[in-house]
Formats: structure tokens, C-alpha cells, sequence
């Protein structure tokens, strides 16, 4: 018995300290990358980085103020094509999806999930650059709208899955019809699980570089209008990266540095608009 | 349908043994149902049922888990379409006239449900008290008719202060009767409740219990209850459901005391169920 018990406590030390171990290193690891990209790229940054254009080789100084709003057009871009897209397949899926369309389109979205995003890029230059003649923002942005659509898809569909029956039946016992039970019972009870699923899916591809390789392209000036090439901070990161230059290396890591900065500041006002409007309702 | 004796409990039923067709008579009807089956699928629920549910009387409807009583509630106001694959067959009349050629939102509007479960929306008190108005383009005071509500069903004094707040962060008890205030706030002549106190502690149940008794007075009240305490305190009328079947349908206090079949008196003293 005696035996046994310092098993037990033996184990349960080990399981203890392996699954702490591991947790830590999860947060490490984020710890890690923040503090290098704080390490290496704060220096680099200063107000000329979000003001000024990028210089020509050679020249010091200069900034990705072109990137950051290039980062920012292409996101708006994506949303636009995103968002609705998504969200309105998510509560086809979740409202009218167990039907054999929904197990088609559901298996579908999954693999659009898991195609490599330099494959959505072809495809976007294949559909839009090429017609076109040109790189362009619309291109850049309806690469990064086309990733966005299955995360938005499936996250809308669960956190509307989530939502009990018994609500739904209160509606519909008061006389309301399915799409209003929908769109005043369902959509806002599940509303903070789809905001929560966006702002994922907003994260996910601000950072994505391979999509728009070669239809953003990059553009080292200001783009005018939606029809031209246009910079993007990850692109920015990966070219001035690779570059031999030093002080580029210095400046991708603070691009770096911004993006990650930018996510994070979304994620934060969508977690604050959130809670402004549970209080509200506890109020 | 010859005396109308509104609010008096009718006296004698048709000991009418096994036949599942017990009429109970003198008061007027409001809702009648006429031969009804039920069936999910190929899956036969409810077997030729055919009882009135007098106007301004409160009707429990007993019998062990699964023995078709929730579903007979919800044909009467054809919430079972929700579900796929389900067939009804036999007519139900609600003053006289047919629900199954009603407009559903209009046979909703006059027949009124309350859930197992509290189930208010996530949103204010208020809110869900008005949302069967809201929905129905209501042209009155939207004020009014919720605290008239929610005096109707008991609440107004407990939460006329913090009418803003979330129904959520009330107590059970008090979740059930935003429920039933907001199924009230349309005026519904008459009200389902599927095991309303199921889930709730006996203070709660007994507030509930009283209200179905002021409620008669402007509804006509249909409870499905497991519990055969309750159905003895609250309802006028009972009918024992038994495998999809009616079994007897009398007034309580006989049904309770002298019920006419066997299979009722077996239920009633505990040997199964």
C-alpha cells in the first residue's frame, strides 16, 4: 500500500512538472519573440518609421510609413470580402447546414483551410493579376480575403452551434419566423464566439507574406488608388530581411515589431468593445 | 356543449374505463382535439387522443418520462414543425377553428409556452419581456404592456428597479417567471408549460404554482408536469397519459381519488413511473 502510494505521488510529480514544463514553454516562446523583436527592433523605431518612406540603398534613416498603410488598405480589402462572406456561410452552415450541401460545403472549407497560402496566392494572380495586367492591392486583398473566408466560417458556425435550443424554441413559440429568430436571438447571443473567430482570422493573415509575393507585390513609394502595386509590412519584413544591409535588418525587425503590435491592439479593442457591451447588458 | 359553467370545476366525468376518449362535459372548450396521432418518422407518439381543454382552467397533463405528454403540448401550437420527419394526423381546434390551417405566428400569438428550462434571452429583462411585442410590430407603449407583464406573472415588485439588467442575472425562479411574462406580454389565450418548475427550488415552484392560479382567470392554462403533487394542487382538470395513449381524463380531485382505471390508480400510488 505503502508502495503504491509514493507511486501515485511520484507520478503525479512528474505529470506535474511535464505538463508545467511544456505550458512554460508555450508562453516562452512568446515571451521569446516579443522580447527579441523589442530587443533588436526598438531601436529602429522612431517617429520617421511610421512617417517617412523607405530611402533608396545606401541612404539611413527613412520609415515603412507606406507599408503600415498598405498593411492596413489590404486588411480593409480582405474584411470587405471576407467578413460578410463568411459570416453569412457560417449561418447557412449552422442554420440550414445538415442537409448534404452543408457536409459538402463544410468539407470544402475545411480543405480551403489547409491549402498552403502560397497557393492562394497563385490563384489570386492567376484570377485577378493576370486579367488585370498588374499587381494590385485588389489582388493582395482578395488573397487575404479568400484565407480568411473558412476560419470565419467555421468559427462563426460553432459559436452559433453554441447557442441552446431553448432560446431558439422561445422565439419561435413567440411567433417569430426562423430568420428573425436568427437574426435577434441566435447572431446576438453568439455574438461575442463570431467577433472572437474574426478578429482570429484578421490576425492570422495581417502577417501572411507568401500570398501576396506576387500579387501585392510591394512597391518601395506611396500606392495611389486600388489598381497599383501596393507595400505591405510582412513583404517589407521579408525583403529588407534577406537584404545585406544592416540597418534593414534593423528595420524589418521593428516592422516586425509593429505588426505584432498592431494585431495585438486589435485583439485588444475588440476584447474591450466586448466587455463594454456585456457590462451593458448587466447592467 | 349546452350549459356553458364558466370556472366551475365540472363535477362527474364519464367513468369511461379504458376508452381514451373521456369527455369531460359542461364548460366551453377552447381548445379541442380530435383523434390525434403523432408520429416522429415511422415512430408512432401519440395514439387517437381526443379531450377538450376547458376555457379559464388550468389542465395537467401526468405520466412517466416519455410517455408522449410534451409532445401532445407542443401540437398545440405546432412547435413539433420545428422538428424534421414528424406527421400529425386529427384535427385540433382552437375555438372552433382549425390550427393546422392557422398562420403559425398568429396560432403562437394566442398560444402561449413556457419551457423546462429558463430560457430568457441574453438580453435586459426588459428586452425579453418585449420581444414577443417587438416582433409582432406592437403599436401600444412598449413600457406599459411589459409592466403589466411582469405583474401578471409576479415579478414586477422584485425587479421594477433593474429593469435594465441582464435576465441572466437572475435566479432561476425568477428566470422561469421573465419567461412567463414575457410568453404573457402577447396576450395569449391560452399558456403551455412543459414542466415549468422542473428546475426550480420549492419557494420558486410554489410562487409559480400561485401564479397559475390568478393566471386562469385570463388564460387558459395547459402544465405538463411529472410531479403528481403539483398537478394535485394546481389544476382543475388531469388527464394520464401512458405510452402516447389517454389514459383518463377527470377531474383532478376523482382522478386523484377515484381514478377509473386501473393503469391510473397504478400510476397515482407509485407502482411504476
Amino acid at each position: 500500500m505503502n508502495a503504491r502510494r509514493r507511486f501515485r505521488k511520484v507520478t503525479n510529480a512528474v505529470m506535474l512538472t511535464v505538463t508545467g514544463l511544456c505550458a512554460l514553454f508555450a508562453v516562452g516562446v512568446m515571451v521569446g519573440i516579443l522580447g527579441f523583436l523589442v530587443w533588436q527592433g526598438a531601436g529602429a523605431l522612431n517617429w520617421d518609421f511610421f512617417t517617412k518612406l523607405p530611402t533608396p540603398v545606401g541612404v539611413r534613416g527613412g520609415g515603412m510609413a507606406n507599408a503600415i498603410v498598405g498593411t492596413g488598405k489590404l486588411l480593409l480589402l480582405a474584411s470587405l470580402i471576407g467578413l460578410p462572406i463568411g459570416f453569412l456561410s457560417g449561418i447557412y452552415l449552422s442554420e440550414f447546414g445538415s442537409r448534404p450541401s452543408g457536409f459538402v460545403i463544410r468539407y470544402v472549407t475545411d480543405l480551403l483551410n489547409g491549402v498552403p497560402s502560397i497557393v492562394i496566392g497563385i490563384f489570386a494572380y492567376a484570377v485577378v493579376v493576370v486579367p488585370m495586367k498588374s499587381f494590385s492591392t485588389l489582388a493582395g486583398g482578395f488573397a487575404l480575403g479568400v484565407m480568411m473566408v473558412p476560419i470565419i466560417v467555421r468559427s462563426t458556425e460553432e459559436s452559433l452551434r453554441s447557442v441552446p435550443l431553448g432560446l431558439r424554441e422561445a422565439s419561435v413559440a413567440l411567433g417569430a419566423s426562423r430568420s428573425t429568430t436568427i437574426r435577434r436571438v441566435v447572431v446576438p447571443a453568439a455574438f461575442r464566439g463570431i467577433l472572437t473567430g474574426m478578429m482570429l482570422a484578421l490576425a492570422r493573415v495581417a502577417g501572411e507574406t507568401a500570398p501576396l509575393l506576387f500579387t501585392a507585390f510591394g512597391n518601395r513609394d506611396w500606392s495611389t488608388g486600388w489598381a497599383n502595386p501596393i507595400a505591405s509590412l510582412p513583404v517589407m519584413i521579408y525583403d529588407y530581411a534577406i537584404s545585406p544591409f544592416e540597418d534593414w535588418h534593423r528595420q524589418a525587425w521593428a516592422a516586425g515589431l509593429v505588426l505584432l503590435g498592431l494585431v495585438l491592439l486589435t485583439n485588444i479593442a475588440a476584447r474591450f468593445l466586448l466587455m463594454g457591451r456585456a457590462a451593458e447588458a448587466e447592467r | 356543449m349546452s350549459s356553458p359553467s364558466v370556472g366551475k370545476i365540472p363535477q362527474v366525468g364519464a367513468a369511461a374505463g379504458s376508452s381514451p376518449s373521456a369527455v369531460i362535459p359542461e364548460a366551453p372548450a377552447r381548445i379541442e382535439v380530435e383523434h390525434l396521432n403523432f408520429f416522429y418518422g415511422t415512430r408512432q407518439a401519440l395514439y387517437d387522443i381526443t379531450l377538450k381543454l376547458q376555457s379559464n382552467h388550468v389542465t395537467a397533463l401526468i405520466g412517466p418520462s416519455g410517455c408522449g405528454k410534451s409532445t401532445f403540448l407542443r401540437t398545440l401550437n405546432r412547435m413539433y414543425e420545428a422538428q424534421r420527419n414528424t406527421r400529425l394526423e386529427g384535427r385540433i381546434l382552437l375555438d372552433g377553428e382549425s390550427i393546422l390551417e392557422m398562420d403559425v405566428v398568429a396560432l403562437r400569438r394566442r398560444v402561449g409556452m413556457v419551457f423546462q428550462k429558463p430560457n430568457p434571452f441574453p438580453k435586459s429583462i426588459f428586452e425579453n419581456v418585449a420581444y414577443g411585442l417587438r416582433i409582432n410590430g406592437y403599436e401600444g407603449k412598449l413600457s406599459d404592456a411589459v409592466e403589466r407583464s411582469l405583474r401578471r406573472a409576479a415579478l414586477w415588485d422584485e425587479v421594477k428597479d433593474q429593469l435594465q439588467k441582464s435576465a441572466h442575472a437572475l435566479s432561476g425562479g425568477q428566470q422561469q417567471r421573465v419567461c412567463i411574462a414575457r410568453a404573457l406580454a402577447v396576450n395569449p389565450e391560452v399558456l403551455l408549460l412543459d414542466e415549468p418548475c422542473s428546475a426550480l427550488d420549492p419557494v420558486s415552484t410554489a410562487k409559480i404554482e400561485e401564479l397559475l392560479f390568478q393566471l386562469k382567470e385570463t388564460c387558459t392554462v395547459v402544465i405538463v408536469t411529472h410531479n403528481m403533487q403539483q398537478a394535485a394542487r394546481v389544476s382543475e382538470l388531469t388527464a394520464f397519459l401512458l405510452d402516447g395513449r389517454m389514459i383518463e381524463y377527470n377531474p383532478t380531485p376523482q382522478l386523484f381519488t377515484r381514478p377509473s382505471d386501473p393503469r391510473t390508480e397504478a400510476y397515482i400510488t407509485g407502482r411504476f413511473g
